[in-house]
């Protein structure tokens, strides 16, 4: 009896042990690395710089973010137009993620899923040069207008917002047709045969069978695509054009140029506010969890 | 819609076209990228002047090739130094996460799940900066309290490490415990009741299935932390991996050098793309 149970403890012990001992990186890296630093982040937007080396606690950057028109206008711009990549991306990559789940199969399946995939492999910096050759004045797209004599001059088609606008789509496309393709593939042909059986048309079965079956695909798809044009760098900057500003834009330029931390803080605290308040949103409206749709 | 339906071929002959200038829109920027890489002329742009291969090979000004410029060589070493850091690291907390919430119960374990999830919705800007601020907050306490200068807290290769492992570690954790997901618990089972510990079990049996899983975390993780350029900006030193060197050049104008380096990150990242699928399929 009590051999046992000395084993018993043992086990337990050992047990116990493992978990430490699996938990510590994990408890490190989240602590070291986000939370902690996150909170940091917070404590220095509340700091207002009232004098040289003289600082008082305070919500300082925070109205001076709020009454500064030029900052709200970016701010909103920056989230108005993230949303409309995010849908922009979903109606463009919807059709071409059901097609590759559901009208091909085999080998010609694989072929095309891994074609949609190909240009992630390079950097995004790569992606956007390849815009940039295509869309400036003296670039490929002016040049065959011009060929074609569709355009008497040069045509500068670059630095508006239209062309940030094609370059978020291209570079988040591959985070949305990954999850739709998944999620659509698991979608049984029988069902939808069923729903032709019962009367249904075209519209009402993409209605009703289709999209409310992929809607984990296209809720963590969204999520995504809309991060990453919230949080994007570089396609606004070498796409974009003297007033296209982006709210990224103005994080880097109060921490790198300007050096005020205090407001680029602020500025970085309501980025995350943004970001985290709209996948709420979106979660809570489509009745997801953020455990589901990532993990 | 589907092709075991009936349906107007008209409709069809549609579908069919989009999706194929889909691909043709995919592949657009790539290919001119590629391609104006042998163009013949300062500039990356038309008209065409001819073919050569002095973006690669040429040692003479005007036409330096990738292969004898300094800067971008040093660039590519310090991105490559950079990318095995932080794979290693991710890897291995990876894999120790992917074990935690395969094989324990515990309070909080849910909390500390989504916590884990949580790098992924922060923008790579704000990580980035939160790092920056935290790092340089423990720089000032530890020059304050004792008049060190600790250079790892200064921005530099140290905290571009950090900073991308910090997010990478996520996306690691997931590919692999998707797979432990998968593994049959009998099998180290089996491997106890033939006499191995723990340990041994884990070593011998689990590990081994885990391996294409591991390789394959190791290459996503190499590509991303190669590719990162949000946190990376925020937190680079002087020594600049390849991104922020090529975003720095790009700004004050574009060679058909940068097509050259661009031509050779697509096929070495083809090239680990194929060794990633030859791994899969082997797995």
């Amino acid at each position: 009896m009590l051999c046992r149970d000395g084993t018993v403890t043992r086990m337990r012990a050992g047990q116990k042990l493992g978990l430490i001992l699996l938990l510590t990186p994990l408890l490190l890296w989240l602590s070291l690395l986000i939370i902690i630093p996150h909170i940091d982040l917070f404590l220095l937007s509340l700091r207002e710089r009232v004098g040289v080396r003289q600082y008082e606690t305070g919500l300082g950057n925070y109205t001076t973010i709020l009454t500064e028109p030029l900052y709200m206008v970016t701010f909103a711009r920056t989230a108005m137009m993230s949303i409309l990549a995010t849908a922009l991306t979903l109606l463009i990559a919807f059709p071409v993620s059901y097609y590759i789940a559901k009208m091909v199969r085999g080998r010609a399946r694989s072929v095309l899923f891994l074609m949609c995939l190909i240009p992630f492999w390079v950097s995004e910096l790569v992606r956007t040069f390849g815009w940039m050759i295509l869309l400036r004045e003296s670039g490929v797209i002016s040049g065959l207008l011009q060929w074609a004599g569709l355009a008497a001059g040069p045509v500068e088609l670059l630095y508006n917002d239209a062309s940030i606008m094609v370059g978020l789509v291209y570079t988040s496309m591959l985070f949305m047709v990954v999850p739709l393709v998944t999620t659509l593939d698991s979608l049984d042909d029988a069902v939808i045969e069923a729903g032709y059986d019962l009367g249904g048309s075209g519209p009402s079965i993409l209605r009703e069978i289709v999209i409310p079956h992929a809607m984990p695909g296209i809720v963590s798809g969204s999520i995504v695509v809309f991060m990453l044009s919230l949080g994007n760098y570089l396609t606004p900057t070498m796409l974009g054009g003297k007033d296209s500003l982006w709210f990224t834009q103005m994080i880097y330029s109060q921490f790198i140029v300007r050096f005020n931390w205090e407001l680029g803080a602020a500025f970085g605290f309501m980025l995350l506010i943004l970001s985290s308040l709209i996948v709420w949103a979106v979660l809570r409206l489509t009745g997801q969890t953020l455990e589901k749709t990532m993990g | 819609m589907i092709p075991t339906i009936p349906q107007n071929p008209l409709i069809r002959v549609a579908y069919g076209a989009y999706v194929a200038l889909f691909f043709v829109y995919l592949a657009l920027p790539l290919t001119v990228v590629a391609v104006f890489a042998f163009n013949d002329s300062q500039f990356p742009s038309l008209p065409w002047q001819g073919f050569t291969l002095n973006w690669f090979f040429g040692s003479e000004r005007p036409m330096i090739g990738v292969f004898h410029e300094r800067p971008i060589l040093r660039a590519i070493g310090t991105s490559v130094i950079i990318g095995l850091a932080v794979s290693t690291l991710s890897v291995v907390v990876g894999t120790t996460n992917a074990f935690l919430f395969n094989r324990y119960q515990f309070r909080g374990r849910s909390l500390l799940y989504v916590l884990m999830l949580l790098p992924l919705v922060i923008p790579g800007i704000v990580l980035g900066i939160s790092i920056l601020v935290f790092s340089s907050t423990m720089a000032n306490a530890a020059w304050d309290a004792a008049q060190i200068d600790i250079q790892a807290l200064r921005p530099g290769l140290v905290l571009v490490i950090l900073g991308q492992f910090s997010f990478v570690t996520t996306i690691a954790t997931l590919v692999i415990a998707a797979r432990l997901q998968k593994f049959d618990r009998t099998l180290e089972e089996a491997a106890l009741n033939l006499g191995a510990n723990h340990l041994t079990a884990v070593r011998t049996i689990t590990l081994p299935y885990l391996a294409p899983a591991i390789i394959g975390a190791f290459v996503v993780s190499f590509l991303m932390s190669f590719e990162n350029f949000n946190t990376t900006l925020m937190l680079v030193g002087s020594d600049s991996p390849l991104t922020i060197a090529m975003f720095d050049r790009l700004k004050l104008g574009s060679t058909p050098l940068l097509n050259a380096v661009s031509l050779l990150l697509m096929l070495g990242s083809s090239l680990l793309a194929l060794v990633l699928i030859a791994f899969q399929r082997k797995g």
